[in-house]
């Protein structure tokens, strides 16, 4: 059964674009046949963080207004055969997306994968209202700080009332992703704690992606982190939330200790 | 109080629980406006037609107000009633006029 998963959070800047391509990846590299969608018309960048932005030819735009068929517009990654992108629009703009023409390309996607990630624009306005609109499950990229936290919480009330599922009087299963967290500013009192968080947005925790340069050395090259670096802790994060949307038991690992472990590796390599 | 002991443990930098203690304050307040003025708005037709059966009421003069607490919320209505109230007396007053 096609999964459909919106990755979205209201705040922009928190890493939704990352989050798609890590986990798309990581998924594919269990076997899983995957496309990431890019909703974000205009604002592109999920080609960008993938390292296809000189591949794109048509976009989701051209497929829902039916310029082009959806197999012109799909981009298999290079690196993983079962990996592939669907592109925004750079040129045009959020209105030229239809809740019936995303919905046709929706449902033809899931005749074709298992997975289908929609990477949501910032902002609660159509881009990101469609791009959740067709979803089962939902995950809100967090950061721990006060403006992102009370925006997750706008979305979540949105993927609560304003989805085909919702409409339907079904649940979107929703996921909280929290990014950047730095456990050692959290343990000195100067980050919000995970704990805190959840117990805020009363969603339940897919991963904790720790601070980390490993994140920004994989988009310069436009690989997805789990690609780039496998080793990294975020790669491992990422990977472990990755297994837990496939529904398996993961234990939730303090980050802390994969920095600790990293540190270690690291050391030991430098050396 | 207590968020001052905390901040006396957490040395000086301890901002979490400000930040914690604001969102919560905060998203009590924004959900409530969110699901409420519907709410609100039906209480207030429904309370005004019940008691406007049985008395003369002017519609402005029924405020419908509900507060979120932590653990409670209260719900206030607070209707102004004209001292002739009574519909019937009314009615007979209007007859005998």
């Amino acid at each position: 059964m096609a999964k459909v998963l919106v990755v979205t959070s209201g705040k922009g800047g928190v890493g939704k674009t990352t989050t798609t391509a890590a986990l798309g990846a990581a998924l594919a590299q269990s076997g899983q046949s995957v496309v990431v969608v890019d909703f974000d018309v205009g604002l592109r960048n999920l080609d960008l963080v993938m390292g296809a932005e000189r591949r794109v030819v048509f976009d989701l735009i051209n497929v829902v207004q039916g310029v082009a068929k959806l197999p012109q517009a799909l981009i298999r990654d290079k690196r993983l055969e079962n990996l592939w992108l669907l592109p925004a629009s750079q040129t045009r703009d959020k209105d030229a997306l239809t809740d019936e023409g995303v919905g046709r390309v929706i449902a033809e996607l899931k005749s074709r994968f298992d997975w289908i990630l929609c990477d949501s624009p910032a902002g609660i306005e159509r881009g990101a209202t469609l791009a959740m609109r067709y979803a089962d499950e939902a995950i809100i990229v967090t950061n721990p700080e006060v403006s992102s936290v009370r925006d997750s919480d706008r979305i979540i009330g949105m993927l609560d009332s304003k989805t085909v599922r919702a409409e339907q009087g079904e649940r979107v299963e929703k996921h909280i992703l929290i990014t950047r967290y730095d456990p050692a500013r959290a343990a000195r009192g100067e980050m919000l704690n995970i704990d805190d968080i959840l117990e805020i947005l009363a969603t339940p925790l897919l991963g904790i992606i720790p601070e980390s340069q490993d994140v920004l050395k994989a988009s310069n090259v436009g690989t997805p982190v789990t690609l780039n670096n496998a080793d990294s802790a975020p790669a491992r994060a990422y990977i472990d939330a990755s297994r837990r949307l496939m529904g398996e038991q993961v234990a939730m690992t303090v980050p802390a200790e994969r920095k600790g472990l990293m540190n270690r590796l690291l050391g030991r390599r430098a050396a | 109080m207590s968020m001052n002991l905390l901040r006396l443990f957490g040395g000086r930098t301890a901002s979490a629980p400000v930040a914690r203690e604001r969102l919560q304050i905060l998203l009590a307040h924004e959900r409530g406006l969110l699901g409420q003025s519907d709410l609100l708005a039906t209480l207030r037709e429904e309370i005004l037609a019940v008691v406007g059966k049985h008395v003369v009421l002017d519609p402005d003069k029924v405020i419908v107000k509900l507060e979120r607490g932590k653990t409670v919320s209260t719900l206030e209505v607070d209707i102004e009633v004209p001292n002739n109230f009574d519909k019937a007396k009314a009615a007979e007053r209007r007859m005998a006029g």
